[in-house]
């Protein structure tokens, strides 16, 4: 299977972002050799800044740039980026929906060993709950291309959320699905499968398990639609409910805290549209703990088999 | 048994020959444990080894077989990354087992990637994310005023740490109040993750900078024994004011291919591990 990293996806985009728009600057917390922000570093010096170990000042200075014209490209870990520079991404950039881009790297807890202090499962929560600013999780490394992209030319702020190891890559070089080709839109997600027993939503690397869970469950004759919500907010709500109507039963699958997240988002449009059973896999409202990251993917529940277990339960539910 | 309290013996040739080997022997757990765990931070965990021995077997009164003995000192990694040097002196303090130092970072072990005051007896707060650890030790230090409590708290920062807005918050409290049961120190290797520090973000003039925001401030080779335990004795004198103790250090320190790498500006060693070979090659030239 092909596997790579959203990060060097990520640092390849802003390098040719950089090539055809000189309104991109890139901004980073002494990270970059982390977060690949040093790919674009290497090759426009003048335009790439780094602050040092400091969050804060990163992000409002990436606003500063921003409110100047410039589209900003802010970078850090995914708990440094959101959680030390919360209120200075609300106050410099969101509220005035400035062109920042906060692009973290080392989301949820694929990151493994480092431990909890380095987790975010709860970043999709902290900052869906913000007026005015996207929220994009991207699938693999193809479609993080992309979707870099894609949130340059977004009017206004975005969160956009990637992980540390190599991931499996769901679609073909050049943003394809099973042969076809895709045109990323913010705001809008992909329907990767057909299937009206029950429908899995996912996001992030977790669309990966989805489709492994999808064939799983093909094997004992259940059909399920997987959905790839790359993007949490704008949430695409007309997908959602469509898949709510043909199948009548729902699991969402993220790393993430299951308070919150997608699941809480998938939650909010059914019961005020379309109650139908809902499972959530994701990680049950704990910090975790430092290991190999498929061990702990193991352990805290984020695997195929248990979006398996989920999807009988909810077909069991909804009867 | 009774409390560790040594710091008031004298500063001779044969406590620096055991500290010095005890500094060894938290070099060499370290690395083996990031070669096993394959992840974790060398350069960090090797530059503060030698004022880590110093605190633990001299300075701070503390009792490995009651962890949360009230009236020991306190003593914080606020730079969380470089808890295998850490964890290798509790161990050889005595608060858990030499064999549970072989699990770091693993499933189910009390010794995590970055400190956790829940899980590991003798981690006095849980760290990790950079710049917290100075306000924490401001807390406690107040605490013992309030307690009427004779615990000194002791800090120890990164340099790169402190491009972190929240350590001049801290410095600036702790001056405010007048804590002199606080000690900073810092390990100023002069390299952050990303590079050397006056490339990626300058600190100096460090020592001004302290001084200007109120403290005491004695300036050391932090890897000279001597010069660790008689500036950790002087700084305690002060009155009515905390205390930094600026420990020049070398990223990587006891490891002469590690040494060379940072000293060209290459990070590697900060957060990548060593493979088995280049293990066996550090430990055939780690040096006192
Ligand atoms: C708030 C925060 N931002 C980023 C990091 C990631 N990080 C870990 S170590 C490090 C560099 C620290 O440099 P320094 O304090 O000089 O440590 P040392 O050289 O002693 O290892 C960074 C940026 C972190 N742990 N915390």
């Amino acid at each position: 299977m092909n596997e790579r990293h959203m990060r060097e996806a990520y640092g390849e985009a802003l390098v040719e972002l950089g090539e055809t728009n000189p309104d991109i600057v890139v901004l980073d917390a002494d990270l970059s050799p982390s977060t690949k922000t040093c790919m674009f570093a290497e090759k426009f010096p003048d335009r790439f800044f780094d602050v040092g170990v400091a969050e804060a000042n990163l992000i409002s200075v990436a606003a500063g740039l921003a409110s100047s014209g410039k589209i900003a490209f802010a970078s850090t870990f995914s708990v440094f980026g959101t959680e030390k520079g919360l209120n200075q991404f609300k106050q410099s950039a969101v509220y005035p929906r400035l062109n920042v881009k906060l692009v973290v790297s080392h989301g949820g807890i694929s990151l493994g060993q480092d431990g909890v202090s380095h987790f975010c499962v709860e970043d999709i929560a902290i900052m869906r709950a913000m007026p005015n600013l996207a929220v994009v999780v991207p699938a693999d490394a193809i479609e993080t291309k992309v979707a870099t992209k894609a949130i340059a030319e977004y009017e206004g702020p975005v969160f956009m959320r990637l992980v540390r190891p190599k991931t499996v890559c769901i679609y073909e070089e050049g943003y394809k699905y099973a042969g076809e080709e895709l045109t990323f839109k913010v705001g809008k997600s992909v329907t990767l499968r057909e299937g009206s027993d029950v429908a899995i939503i996912a996001t992030g690397l977790m669309v990966a398990e989805a489709l492994a869970a999808a064939s799983d469950l093909e094997k004992e004759g259940i059909n399920a639609s997987v959905i790839n919500v790359h993007t949490i907010k704008p949430l695409d709500r007309d997908a959602i409910l469509k898949a709510a109507r043909e199948s009548g039963a729902v699991v969402t699958a993220e790393e993430h805290n299951v308070y919150g997240g997608l699941g809480g988002a998938v939650a909010e449009v059914l019961v005020e549209n379309y109650p139908v059973p809902v499972g959530m896999v994701g990680i049950r409202d704990t910090f975790c703990e430092s290991g190999p990251w498929k061990e702990l993917f193991r352990k805290y529940g984020l695997t195929s088999a248990d979006i398996v277990r989920k999807a009988k339960e909810v077909i069991e539910r909804r009867g | 048994m009774a409390p560790f309290d040594e710091k008031s013996a004298p500063h001779d040739e044969e406590l620096i020959k055991r500290l010095k080997k005890i500094a060894l022997y938290i070099r060499k757990c370290s690395l083996i444990m990031i070669t096993k765990a394959q992840s974790g931070h060398i350069g960090g965990s090797l530059s503060a080894a030698d004022i880590l021995a110093c605190l633990y077997f001299h300075h701070l009164r503390h009792d490995p077989e009651n962890p949360r003995w009230e009236d020991r000192d306190r003593f914080i990694l606020s730079k969380g990354h470089a808890c295998p040097a850490l964890y290798a002196a509790l161990a050889k303090a005595g608060y858990f087992e030499e064999d549970e130092l072989w699990k770091l970072r693993q499933v189910g072990s009390i010794l995590q990637g970055h400190p956790d005051m829940r899980r590991t007896p003798g981690v006095e707060a849980s760290t990790g994310t950079l710049g917290q650890g100075l306000s924490v030790g401001v807390g406690m230090a107040l605490a013992a005023r309030l307690d009427g409590k004779k615990y000194r708290v002791f800090v120890l920062l990164g340099d790169g740490e402190l491009d972190e807005g929240q350590v001049w918050e801290a410095a600036m409290s702790a001056a405010h109040y007048k804590i002199d049961n606080l000690t900073a120190i810092v390990d100023f290797n002069s390299f952050q993750l990303s590079g050397f520090i006056e490339k990626v973000m300058s600190l100096n003039p460090l020592s001004d900078k302290w001084r200007a925001f109120g403290w005491h401030v004695v300036e050391i080779d932090g890897h000279d024994m001597k010069q660790i335990l008689d500036s950790l004795d002087e700084v305690e004198k002060v009155r009515g004011k905390p205390s930094v103790i600026i420990a020049h250090t070398q990223k990587g320190k006891g490891v002469p291919f590690i040494e060379k790498a940072f000293n060209e500006g290459i990070s590697k060693y900060h957060g990548i591990p060593l493979t088995e070979a280049e293990l066996k090659r550090a430990l055939e030239e780690l040096y006192e």
